[in-house]
């Protein structure tokens, strides 16, 4: 099949349809996912909060509570429930789509997507407790 | 691969870490640690070694999926290598930073 | 729901027009009629000039795929009797160039599809004489799934990546490298590696994760895809660390 086409009566033109740059709105699982992907700018926000958290410390214990303060000012605080909106949107999602991706062999059968999904979620109560008794003591 | 890991990690910590940090202490939910407390849990080499894990790991994750949408997702090809120097720069430059910060915890 | 449904037909005669534009005819609605069952009454009862292709009619040629109400289907799966009262859009397979009406041009897929060599290669062929090449029903199920594949691109068509740029090699041309990197009879990953681990090969997919939804055939294009993302990045790897003992 020629790759040039000469645009006559028996070489009609195609019809290219060009994609909208607004194409991620036409369909709620394109939105889904563009949504899904925005989710790591609150990633990104998170390392900079905890670094902020971390020099706050290494500076005084005025500063550390200077810096509890400060995150309780409502526009941080209203930051901090988006990011935590997003941030937990990620953690389903990429949880969602590790069984997809990982295909884990124990002995000579495949395990199951879901008990894949199902560890991974283990795995996040795990740290998360591990992170409480660290800092709270508990 | 540095991808996925950083997805892990963010995945498995920060929601704890944010609802902590970012919600129960601020809030007065949770007491918030001591000085002290934190202080010397920050200090403890394995802290961080973990911390700086995170923070490596998720900004590199943030470069190559912001780049990738922006990319992608609103068609700003014609920028791409300007796209790709200030994502990937950044992750590195934040990861050097959170190395400096987590070095400097007294 | 009565026994007539309105659908829309996009049209696109390159001869006498630049752009498409939308024919609407009434077609019967039996409950057992698909969009296929409404096309070929068009085309043989109201309207004969009606260009698109279908074949087997039930679902294994994967020649029938067109956008219906917004959505990449098989329209000899698809039931007039989902859409209630109608309207139903009918327009061409998105994401590929319309040669006429609802027929498009496969041509990319195609060579796309070639590129990633869909065939058992051998280095060395074994001699008739000493028999079949033997495979357990476990080595088997490891690559079933993706050999389901007909064909039928609603993967592409859904896909966003491919549309936005079409060099992408694809979801099916990698679900269909994988049913062969995965068939224990194949000896040729590596060459197929060198195709896919391009920008426009498997990095290029951003795992929206569409395909896998559309996908008549449950193939699951997307985890195919991802899983050879892992091994193409530990093969990567190993050849970094150990470029002559990989």
């Amino acid at each position: 099949m020629s790759e040039t086409h000469a645009y006559t009566d028996y070489h009609p033109r195609w019809l290219r349809r060009p994609v909208s740059t607004y194409w991620w709105l036409h369909q709620r699982s394109y939105f889904v996912f563009i949504l899904r992907e925005a989710s790591c700018i609150f990633v990104a926000w998170v390392v900079v909060y905890l670094l902020m958290l971390v020099r706050s410390v290494s500076e005084s214990e005025v500063s550390y509570l200077q810096f509890l303060r400060w995150s309780a000012s409502p526009l941080v605080l209203l930051l901090n429930l988006v990011s935590l909106f997003f941030i937990v949107f990620h953690t389903i999602t990429f949880f969602q789509a590790a069984p997809q991706a990982m295909v884990v062999h124990v002995g000579g059968s495949r395990v199951p997507g879901r008990l894949v999904g199902i560890a991974h979620y283990a795995g996040l109560v795990a740290a998360s407790g591990a992170v409480v008794w660290v800092l709270l003591g508990v | 691969m540095l991808f996925s890991a950083g997805g892990v990690v963010s995945a498995l910590l920060m929601p704890i870490l944010l609802v902590l940090f970012g919600l129960a202490f601020p809030l007065g939910w949770l007491q918030p640690p001591s000085y002290e407390h934190l202080r010397a849990v920050l200090s403890h080499p394995l802290t961080r070694l973990v911390l700086f894990g995170l923070c490596m790991l998720s900004l590199f994750h943030w470069a190559h999926r912001f780049r990738h949408t922006l990319y992608d997702g609103l068609q700003i090809k014609h920028l791409n290598e300007v796209i790709a120097a200030l994502c990937y720069g950044g992750a590195i430059v934040g990861s050097a930073t959170a190395a400096y910060l987590l070095w400097q915890v007294p | 729901m009565g026994d007539r449904i309105t659908l829309q037909i996009a049209r696109y005669r390159p001869e006498q027009e630049s752009e498409a534009t939308f024919d609407e005819y009434e077609v019967p609605c039996p409950k057992e009629w698909v969009v296929l069952d409404g096309l070929n009454h068009i085309k043989d009862r109201i309207d004969g000039t009606l260009s698109y292709r279908w074949s087997c009619r039930m679902g294994i040629c994967g020649s029938c795929g067109m956008t219906v109400n917004g959505e990449p289907k098989l329209t000899c799966a698809t039931f007039l009797s989902d859409y209630g009262s109608g309207p139903v859009r009918v327009e061409p397979l998105r994401n590929f160039p319309v040669i006429r009406d609802l027929v498009v041009d496969i041509g990319d897929f195609m060579r796309k599809l070639v590129s990633v060599k869909p065939w058992i290669v051998r280095q060395t062929e074994k001699p008739l004489s000493e028999g079949e090449y033997l495979q357990t029903p476990e080595e088997l199920d490891d690559y079933k799934q993706f050999s389901m594949c007909i064909n039928c691109m609603l993967c592409y068509a859904a896909c966003p990546i491919y549309g936005l740029d079409p060099k992408f090699i694809g979801p099916a041309a990698i679900a269909l490298a994988q049913r062969y990197n995965l068939d224990n009879r194949d000896e040729g990953a590596s060459e197929r590696m060198d195709v896919l681990s391009q920008h426009e090969g498997i990095w290029g997919c951003t795992f929206v994760g569409e395909c896998t939804k559309v996908c008549p055939k449950n193939v699951d294009p997307a985890g195919a895809i991802q899983r050879y993302k892992l091994s193409a990045a530990l093969e990567s790897m190993k050849t970094f660390f150990m470029p002559r003992g990989a």
